[in-house]
């Protein structure tokens, strides 16, 4: 049981951001007849009073009068200044603190590797045990290791990758916890989506509550992350995805070589894979064209370099670079070309994606399996994922690979797109970044 | 252990008491007490309860120890058992000794609480009926009564005491039968109030002005009170309820935060306690 208001506070409606609030958390036990002399309920007013928060791990009511009661209380403060302070008082009214034991490590013995038995992480919320002090896990991200650093008291996860020989990783599991993130409690599509992957909803509300959910990331003063597909070109989406980057409701952007090939091959012939977007024929020669895009990009010595020089003029890219989004293009291995900002090693790619999710509120996964699960891997599991695609088994692998707060939007992409650019437009632009 | 149907009290003479610290609100080292009177105040208390048929046990007192003589504070009697204090000050822990060779001479079992805990006896756990109500904050810590429930087997209920003049639970509340008690809400916080309102039927509440002249201090035999004198209001109430009120002048002993109750220690369980009528002896 979460008391109403705790952790994910209220006072952030979406919840989007609740791991990221800095916080002191302990824990503490009571035990004895609080129930019946109102001690469990003065300990949890106290605890709000103080300016903390709870949440109640576990609460045993005697069963008989003379039995007694017990109750395990998650306390989350500020600062250890604070919990301190919110701990010292409880103390009096007979709640004491739960000695768990501190998480341990193991110096990394091979670099690139972790120590035997290390602990995995997940995608929710994860705490260790530091010096008798919960502390919150930075950097949350699944299928990785958890570096605690002893000397600054901070943990995080950390890629197999990316450890250091003699890096502290944590080894069992014990000191360490994972706090799951609650059901989101309001009457969106968060809310009400009973089954994740639907092509038989209602597509208006689905839409509002999209809508509804970037308005508030911006407003929390997060970022909104697309990750697209080359779908989006050839269903004629461009410009309503250029819209909503104008308009500033898209601070981040994940795609591949094909994306931004076919979006500058529209702004240089108007086709995608030489497919005229107006008529929808294909043009003669028409298949030539997104490698004569590439083509003339590397010649100009890249996107940028195009922009700079009036060649490209309009798309996606040119969106994304003209108002500064934060664009990373990883690459695979059926690239051609490919452009010159393409990422063609895939760890310094996904390190470059993983630097980028940091303030990510809201991630909208738009028709492109590879990139989207790519993503899916990085992202914390508070960040709200929405994966629009016309074929249901992309949502699923999303799921299945451990995504699983992902809510699935089986659409075609270009009325999807359109009406949200439309929704959107609506409200007024988000100011900066 | 023999029983008898009369009361049975512990008390300490006064013969060395006096204010010699200040551990309390109400101690004036400088002030100090008229050590005549005390003791004739004494006497009173001690031929009144004769009178009422109480049967006293005689502690003797010792030099160096002025608080022996508030015998509530020794320990928590229940049937045969006895859980002596943890006097959360120094200067009163010499007692313990004292209370404790008493108890074992007397048959009891002696059951002490763990020693990291504090616990002041009868001056802060209180049966009115099967429940231990229970003062914490300023001598008791809250978990040792809920050790002492546990231990007992009983629904014990920590109260905060909020008003430091009223230190003791005895100096602001007192079971007069099963489900009957007066009780000063001014000590309590608004939880512990609640409490008290939800489980004892017939609650009296005193005045402030009547609760600063300890009347909430009060020694029950029967269904005699004994309380400081003072608290014409309190006295009416009680006589209301069927009680005969005996109040007594305890201003010596008001000096050093104590009055009639804090100088007896009921022996063979309060009147207000339900395991004293009901006779049996549990295993502990």
């Amino acid at each position: 049981m979460t008391h109403a208001g705790q952790w994910g506070s209220e006072a952030k409606p979406e919840g989007l951001d609740s791991a990221s609030v800095p916080g002191v958390v302990d824990e503490i036990e009571v035990r004895g007849h609080i129930v019946d002399s109102l001690l469990l309920p003065k300990i949890l007013d106290r605890i709000l009073q103080m300016g903390g928060s709870f949440e109640i791990h576990e609460c045993k009511i005697g069963v008989r009068r003379s039995d007694p009661s017990y109750a395990r209380i998650g306390v989350r403060a500020d600062s250890p200044e604070a919990i301190d302070a919110i701990l010292g008082d409880l103390v009096e009214h007979g709640a004491s603190p739960v000695h768990a034991e501190d998480a341990r490590t193991v110096p990394a013995d091979i670099a690139g590797a972790f120590p035997d038995a290390f602990y995995s992480t997940t995608n929710q919320r994860t705490q260790v045990r530091f010096k008798g002090r919960w502390i919150d896990v930075q950097d949350q991200e699944m299928d990785c290791g958890i570096a605690l650093n002893p000397a600054s008291g901070v943990a995080r996860c950390v890629p197999m990758i990316c450890v250091a020989l003699g890096m502290p990783i944590v080894v069992g599991h014990a000191g360490v916890r994972v706090l799951p993130v609650e059901r989101p409690r309001e009457s969106t599509l968060f809310g009400f989506m009973s089954s994740l992957v639907s092509s038989e909803k209602p597509k208006s509300v689905s839409l509002k509550s999209v809508a509804e959910a970037i308005r508030a990331t911006r407003a929390a003063g997060k970022k909104v992350l697309m990750v697209g597909g080359p779908a989006i070109v050839h269903t004629g989406s461009v410009p309503y995805v250029a819209k909503l980057i104008r308009d500033g409701w898209i601070q981040t952007v994940f795609a591949g070589n094909a994306l931004a090939t076919h979006d500058v091959e529209q702004a240089l012939y108007g086709t995608s894979l030489g497919v005229s977007i107006e008529r929808g024929e294909p043009i003669e020669h028409g298949h030539e064209h997104h490698l004569r895009a590439i083509n003339t990009i590397r010649r100009a010595g890249g996107l940028e370099r195009a922009i700079e020089s009036g060649m490209l003029a309009s798309g996606i890219m040119y969106e994304c670079i003209k108002h500064k989004v934060d664009l990373v293009l990883a690459g695979s291995i059926r690239d051609d070309g490919p452009l010159p900002e393409v990422i063609t090693d895939t760890l310094l790619a996904q390190d470059r994606m993983r630097q980028s999710i940091r303030d990510v509120g809201f991630a909208l996964l738009i028709a492109t399996a590879l990139h989207s699960i790519a993503t899916g891997n990085l992202l914390p599991a508070w960040v709200k994922v929405v994966c629009v695609d016309i074929n249901p088994a992309t949502v699923t692998k999303l799921s299945d690979r451990g995504t699983f707060q992902t809510i699935g939007l089986v659409t075609d992409v270009e009325p999807f797109v359109r009406s949200l650019a439309v929704e959107l437009s609506s409200t007024s632009a988000p100011s900066g970044k | 252990m023999e029983f008898s149907t009369a009361a049975r009290i512990l008390m300490c003479p006064a013969d060395y008491f006096g204010i010699e610290y200040e551990i309390n609100p109400w101690m004036n080292m400088q002030q100090g007490t008229n050590r005549q009177l005390a003791r004739r105040q004494w006497q009173r208390l001690y031929q009144t309860l004769c009178d009422l048929g109480a049967a006293i046990d005689l502690l003797e007192p010792v030099p160096g120890l002025p608080d022996l003589v508030f015998t509530a504070n020794a320990g928590l009697v229940f049937h045969d058992v006895f859980l002596p204090a943890r006097f959360r000050f120094g200067v009163r822990q010499g007692e313990s000794p004292h209370f404790g060779k008493w108890a074992r001479d007397r048959g009891f079992t002696l059951v002490p609480l763990p020693e990291s805990m504090k616990f002041e006896g009868a001056g802060d756990a209180l049966f009115c009926g099967d429940t231990l109500f229970a003062g914490y904050r300023f001598r008791s810590d809250v978990r040792s009564h809920h050790w002492v429930g546990e231990r007992l087997g009983v629904p014990a209920l920590p109260l905060e005491l909020v008003d430091p003049r009223f230190y003791h639970l005895d100096t602001c509340f007192c079971p007069v039968a099963p489900g009957v008690a007066i009780y000063y809400p001014g000590a309590f916080d608004e939880y512990g109030r609640s409490v008290l309102k939800d489980r004892i039927d017939r609650l009296v509440e005193v005045s402030a002005e009547e609760a600063v002249s300890f009347s909430c201090n009060a020694v029950v035999v029967g269904r005699s009170i004994v309380l400081n004198q003072g608290a014409p209001k309190l006295a009416a109430a009680l006589e209301t309820l069927g009680f005969n009120v005996r109040p007594l002048e305890f201003s010596e002993f008001i000096k050093s935060g104590g009055s009639a109750k804090c100088l007896t220690l009921r022996i063979d369980g309060e009147e207000a306690a339900s395991w004293r009528h009901a006779g049996q002896i549990p295993s502990c």
